[in-house]
C-alpha cells in the first residue's frame, strides 16, 4: 500500500503564478458561436431550401481548407483546431444570398481566410471582420449576383421573378412586408439574416454563456432604431424603427458580426462608442446612399476605427487622478 | 450592511474546502530549516554556527537594517548546518538547519516586552520577528512607523482572504477572535490611529457574525463586508473598497492615510505582548487535489513541507505541482523539502492534471484581461511588448503598476502567460533604471 509518499524528482511543474485558469478557451468560445448560429442556419435552410445547406457546407469546408493550406504554406502551426475558420465560413454563408453560385462563395472564403485573416498574421491579428470583408469584396466583384434574392419557399406570393428584400422594397417604394414575417424570417435576404427570432435565440445563448456582453448588440440595435425613427422617409421623427431593426443584416450584424472580438474594442466604454457608430452609420447608409443595405459597410468602417477608439477609451490609471 | 467592492477582478471557484477544519498542531518533526531571508528587505546574518545548541524563541538571525526583522528558532536542538541553499527564486540564501531534541526548551530571553510608548511598541514588534502574515512578508514594524508628517486615519485589518482554498485567516477569526481585538487595540493605542475597519468577504458569514459581535464592544472598530471577488484582499483593492481612496502609482497605503495589517498579524501582536514568544509558528491551510486529508494545521516555522503534507495523510496521488500560498499568487516550489516560512499561509499540492500548464494560443483580442485587470492596465499589450522585446514601450503601459494578481491569466481564453511576461518586463525596467 502506498503511504502517501512520493519521491519528487523531476515530476513537478514549476511555473509563474497564477496556477489555476478559468474553463474558457478560445476553442470553446468558437464552439459556442457555432452553436448559437444553429437556429439562424436552420431558419435559412427552412426558408430557402437545401441550396442554403449546400452553401453553408461549401463555405465552411473551404474556409477550413484555406486555413489549413495557408498555415502550411506559411510554415506556421496548424490552427484549424481553434474552430475560428468554421465560424468565419458559417458567418460568410449566412451573409450571402442563398442562390449564389458556389464558386463565388469559394472565392469569398479565400478572400476571408487567406487575404483578410492569415496574411495579417492569423487569428487575433486581422483588423477587418473576415466574413464581412469577403462579403463586401463579392458585392464589388459580382454586384448583380450578390443582390439577386430568392423568395422563401414558404412565401405565399405567386410572383417569383422579381423578388425584393424589405430594404430593396423600401428604396424602390415597393410594398413592405409584414413585420411578423420579418420577425420570423419569411422574407427575402441573405441565407442567415432574415429570421430575427432565430438570431435573437442565438444571441441569448451567447449572453448566457458569457461569450459576448450585451453592450454591442443592444447599443447597436438601439442606436439604429433611434436614428431610423429620427431620419424617417417622410421627414423628421416619422421613421419606423421596428422595420429597420428587423430588416436586412442588422440583427445578424449586431449580434454576430460587430461582436467579433478581434475587430471590436476592448473596454465597455469603447464597445458602446463603437456600437453606436455602427448603428448611426447603418441608418445613414440605408437612407442616403443608393445601397439598400448598410450593415456590412458600417461595421467594416467601425472596424477600422477600433484602434483609435481603443486608444481614447484606455482605462484611467489606478490612483492616477488625485483621489486622496 | 453595505457591501464594499472594487472594479475588475475575477471569480475563481472559492474551493474553501477546509473552512470547517479546526487548526491542529502537528508538533515537532525531525528537521527544521530556517532561511535567513523570510521577508522583504535586508537578509539576516546567521548568529549561530554548526554544533550550537539553540532553544525555542532564541534569535538565530538578525541585522541592523531597519527594513528587516529578526529570525528565531522554532525548536530546541542542535544546529546541524549553516549553508547557502536555493529556496525559491534563483539566488541561494543562507539557511540554518536544526535537529530538534524534542524537549522544546524555551530560551531564557523570553519575557513579555515592556511597552509604554510608541517607540517601545514599534521596537517590540520588530523584536517579535513579525512580518506581514498575509503572504507579502513586509516587516510589520516598518509599516507601523510611517515617515514623519504622515497622518494615518484608518487601520484596515485584512481578513478578506480572497485566494481560493486558503482558510487559515478564516480559522484565525473563529479560533482567535479575542486576540484579534486585543491586537487591534494595541495598534490603535500606540500609533494613535483613531479607528479600525476589519474587511472580510461576504462568503464567510460565520466569521462575520463572530467578529461583528465582538466589535460591538468597541466604538472605534467596525466590521465591513466585502464582495467576494478576487483580488479583494490585495492592499490597493481593499483600501479602495473600504475608503474609496486609490493609492497612487509607486506610493504606499500611508500616502492615502491608511495602514493595512493582516488579521493574523494583529492577533499575533496581542499574544506576543502577553507572553514575549516571537513568531515561530504559523497557521497553514493544506489542500489541493493531491492531498489526502486537507485541513488547517499549526506548524513550527522551518518544518519541511513534506512533513506538513505527511501530517495531512500524505499525498493521495502523484503531485504535479506544489504551491506555497494560494493558487492565484502563490509560488510554485521545486521540492517538498523546502520549509514553511513566516509568510506561508497555505500549502497546496495539485495532482498532475490540476498542476499541468495549459498550452498557449495567440491572443484573440477579446478584452477579457483588460476588463478583469483591477489596476486598469492593458495586460495583452504588455505581454505583446515584452515578447516582441519592445522594452522601451513598457513604461508607457505602466508595467510597474501591475500587482501580479493573475486575473488576466486566469480569465484569458488563449491561456497567455501574461504574468510571466510582466515579471520579466519589470525586471528589465528595473535594471534599466539602475543603469
Ligand atoms: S484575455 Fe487573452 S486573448 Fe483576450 S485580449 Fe487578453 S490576452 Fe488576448
Ligand atoms: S496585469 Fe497585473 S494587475 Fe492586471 S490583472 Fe494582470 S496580474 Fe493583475
Amino acid at each position: 500500500m502506498d503511504k502517501g509518499e512520493y519521491v519528487l524528482d523531476n515530476l513537478i511543474n514549476v511555473s509563474s503564478s497564477p496556477h489555476i485558469r478559468s474553463g474558457v478557451t478560445t476553442r470553446r468560445l468558437m464552439l459556442d458561436v457555432i452553436i448559437a448560429l444553429i437556429p439562424a442556419s436552420a431558419a435559412g435552410i427552412y426558408f430557402f431550401g437545401l441550396r442554403a445547406a449546400l452553401l453553408i457546407a461549401v463555405t465552411v469546408a473551404s474556409c477550413v481548407l484555406f486555413e489549413y493550406l495557408t498555415r502550411k504554406a506559411l510554415k506556421r502551426s496548424n490552427t484549424i483546431g481553434d474552430l475560428s475558420a468554421v465560424v468565419t465560413g458559417l458567418l460568410l454563408a449566412l451573409n450571402l444570398p442563398p442562390e449564389l453560385p458556389l464558386w463565388m462563395a469559394i472565392i469569398g472564403s479565400f478572400f476571408a481566410i487567406v487575404i483578410v485573416k492569415q496574411l495579417f498574421g492569423g487569428i487575433g491579428q486581422n483588423f477587418l471582420n473576415p466574413a464581412l470583408a469577403a462579403r463586401a469584396f463579392l458585392v464589388i466583384s459580382y454586384g448583380t449576383r450578390m443582390t439577386t434574392w430568392t423568395q422563401p419557399s414558404t412565401y405565399a406570393a405567386a410572383d417569383a421573378v422579381s423578388f425584393a428584400t424589405p430594404l430593396g422594397a423600401l428604396k424602390e417604394g415597393g410594398q413592405l412586408p409584414d413585420l411578423i414575417d420579418m420577425f420570423i424570417g419569411n422574407i427575402g435576404g441573405s441565407t442567415g439574416e432574415t429570421s430575427a427570432l432565430a438570431l435573437i435565440i442565438g444571441g441569448i445563448y451567447l449572453l448566457a454563456r458569457g461569450v459576448i456582453t450585451w453592450h454591442i448588440p443592444v447599443v447597436y440595435i438601439g442606436t439604429a432604431g433611434l436614428f431610423a425613427w429620427i431620419l424617417g422617409r417622410d421627414g423628421l421623427l416619422t421613421g419606423n424603427p421596428l422595420f429597420h431593426v428587423l430588416a436586412g443584416g442588422l440583427m445578424i450584424g449586431a449580434i454576430f458580426m460587430a461582436t467579433d472580438y478581434t475587430t471590436s474594442p476592448m473596454t465597455v466604454k469603447g464597445m458602446v462608442i463603437y456600437a453606436a457608430g455602427c448603428g448611426i452609420l447603418t441608418i445613414l447608409f440605408r437612407m442616403y446612399t443608393n445601397m439598400p443595405e448598410g450593415v456590412s459597410y458600417a461595421i467594416l468602417l467601425m472596424n477600422v476605427a477600433v484602434p483609435i477608439i481603443d486608444r481614447f477609451t484606455k482605462p484611467g490609471r489606478f490612483g492616477g487622478a488625485a483621489n486622496v | 450592511m453595505k457591501i464594499h467592492n472594487f472594479k475588475g477582478g475575477v471569480h475563481p471557484p472559492h474551493s474553501k474546502n477546509t473552512m470547517n477544519c479546526p487548526s491542529v498542531s502537528i508538533g515537532v518533526r525531525e528537521k527544521i530549516i530556517i532561511p535567513m531571508v523570510q521577508h522583504i528587505g535586508a537578509p539576516c546574518q546567521a548568529l549561530v554556527k554548526k554544533g550550537d545548541y539553540v532553544k525555542v524563541g532564541q534569535v538565530i538571525g538578525n541585522t541592523d537594517a531597519f527594513v528587516s526583522a529578526p529570525i528565531h528558532s522554532s525548536v530546541s536542538g542542535t544546529v546541524t548546518a549553516v549553508e547557502e541553499r536555493i529556496i525559491s527564486g534563483s539566488r541561494p540564501v543562507v539557511c540554518v538547519e536544526i535537529k530538534p531534541d524534542g524537549l522544546q526548551a524555551v530560551s531564557e530571553d523570553i519575557a513579555p516586552p515592556v511597552v509604554d510608548s510608541r517607540e517601545s511598541f514599534i521596537r517590540a514588534v520588530r523584536d517579535s520577528g513579525l512580518t506581514g502574515l498575509g503572504g507579502a512578508g513586509f516587516p510589520a514594524h516598518v509599516k507601523l512607523n510611517p515617515p514623519k508628517g504622515v497622518k494615518i486615519d484608518t487601520l484596515i485589518i485584512n481578513a478578506a482572504e480572497c485566494e481560493p482554498y486558503i482558510t487559515s485567516d478564516y480559522r484565525e477569526c473563529l479560533e482567535n477572535t479575542a486576540d484579534i481585538f486585543e491586537g487591534i487595540n494595541h495598534v490603535l493605542k500606540w500609533t494613535g490611529i483613531p479607528r479600525a475597519i476589519i474587511g472580510i468577504e461576504d462568503n464567510k458569514p460565520e466569521a462575520i457574525k463572530k467578529l461583528s459581535e465582538a466589535a460591538n464592544g468597541f466604538s472605534n472598530i467596525t466590521v465591513a463586508r466585502l464582495k467576494s471577488r478576487y483580488p479583494q484582499g490585495a492592499e490597493k483593492m481593499l483600501i479602495k473598497a473600504l475608503t474609496g481612496r486609490e493609492v497612487p502609482p509607486g506610493k504606499l497605503p500611508h500616502d492615502v492615510s491608511c495602514l493595512v495589517m493582516n488579521v493574523a498579524s494583529v492577533a499575533f501582536i496581542a499574544g506576543y505582548l502577553r507572553t514575549g514568544m516571537p513568531l515561530i509558528q504559523k497557521r497553514v491551510t493544506v489542500d489541493g487535489s493531491a492531498v489526502r486529508n486537507p485541513g488547517n494545521v499549526l506548524v513550527l516555522i522551518g518544518t519541511p513541507i513534506k512533513d506538513v503534507i505527511g501530517s495531512c495523510g500524505g499525498y493521495s496521488s502523484e503531485p504535479g505541482k506544489l504551491i506555497m500560498g494560494g493558487p492565484m499568487m502563490g509560488v510554485s516550489l521545486y521540492s517538498d523539502d523546502l520549509p514553511v516560512m513566516k509568510y506561508t499561509n497555505a500549502i497546496l499540492a495539485f495532482d498532475s492534471r490540476d498542476g499541468s500548464i495549459p498550452d498557449e494560443y495567440p491572443c484573440i483580442r477579446c478584452g477579457r484581461c483588460v476588463r478583469a485587470c483591477p489596476m486598469n492596465l492593458l495586460p495583452f499589450e504588455i505581454d505583446r511588448l515584452v515578447r516582441a522585446r519592445m522594452y522601451d514601450g513598457l513604461e508607457s503601459v505602466n508595467i510597474t503598476d501591475c500587482i501580479e494578481c493573475g486575473c488576466c491569466v486566469y480569465t484569458c481564453p488563449s491561456k497567455r502567460l501574461i504574468v510571466q511576461s510582466i515579471r520579466l518586463g519589470k525586471d528589465i525596467v528595473r535594471r534599466k533604471a539602475k543603469k
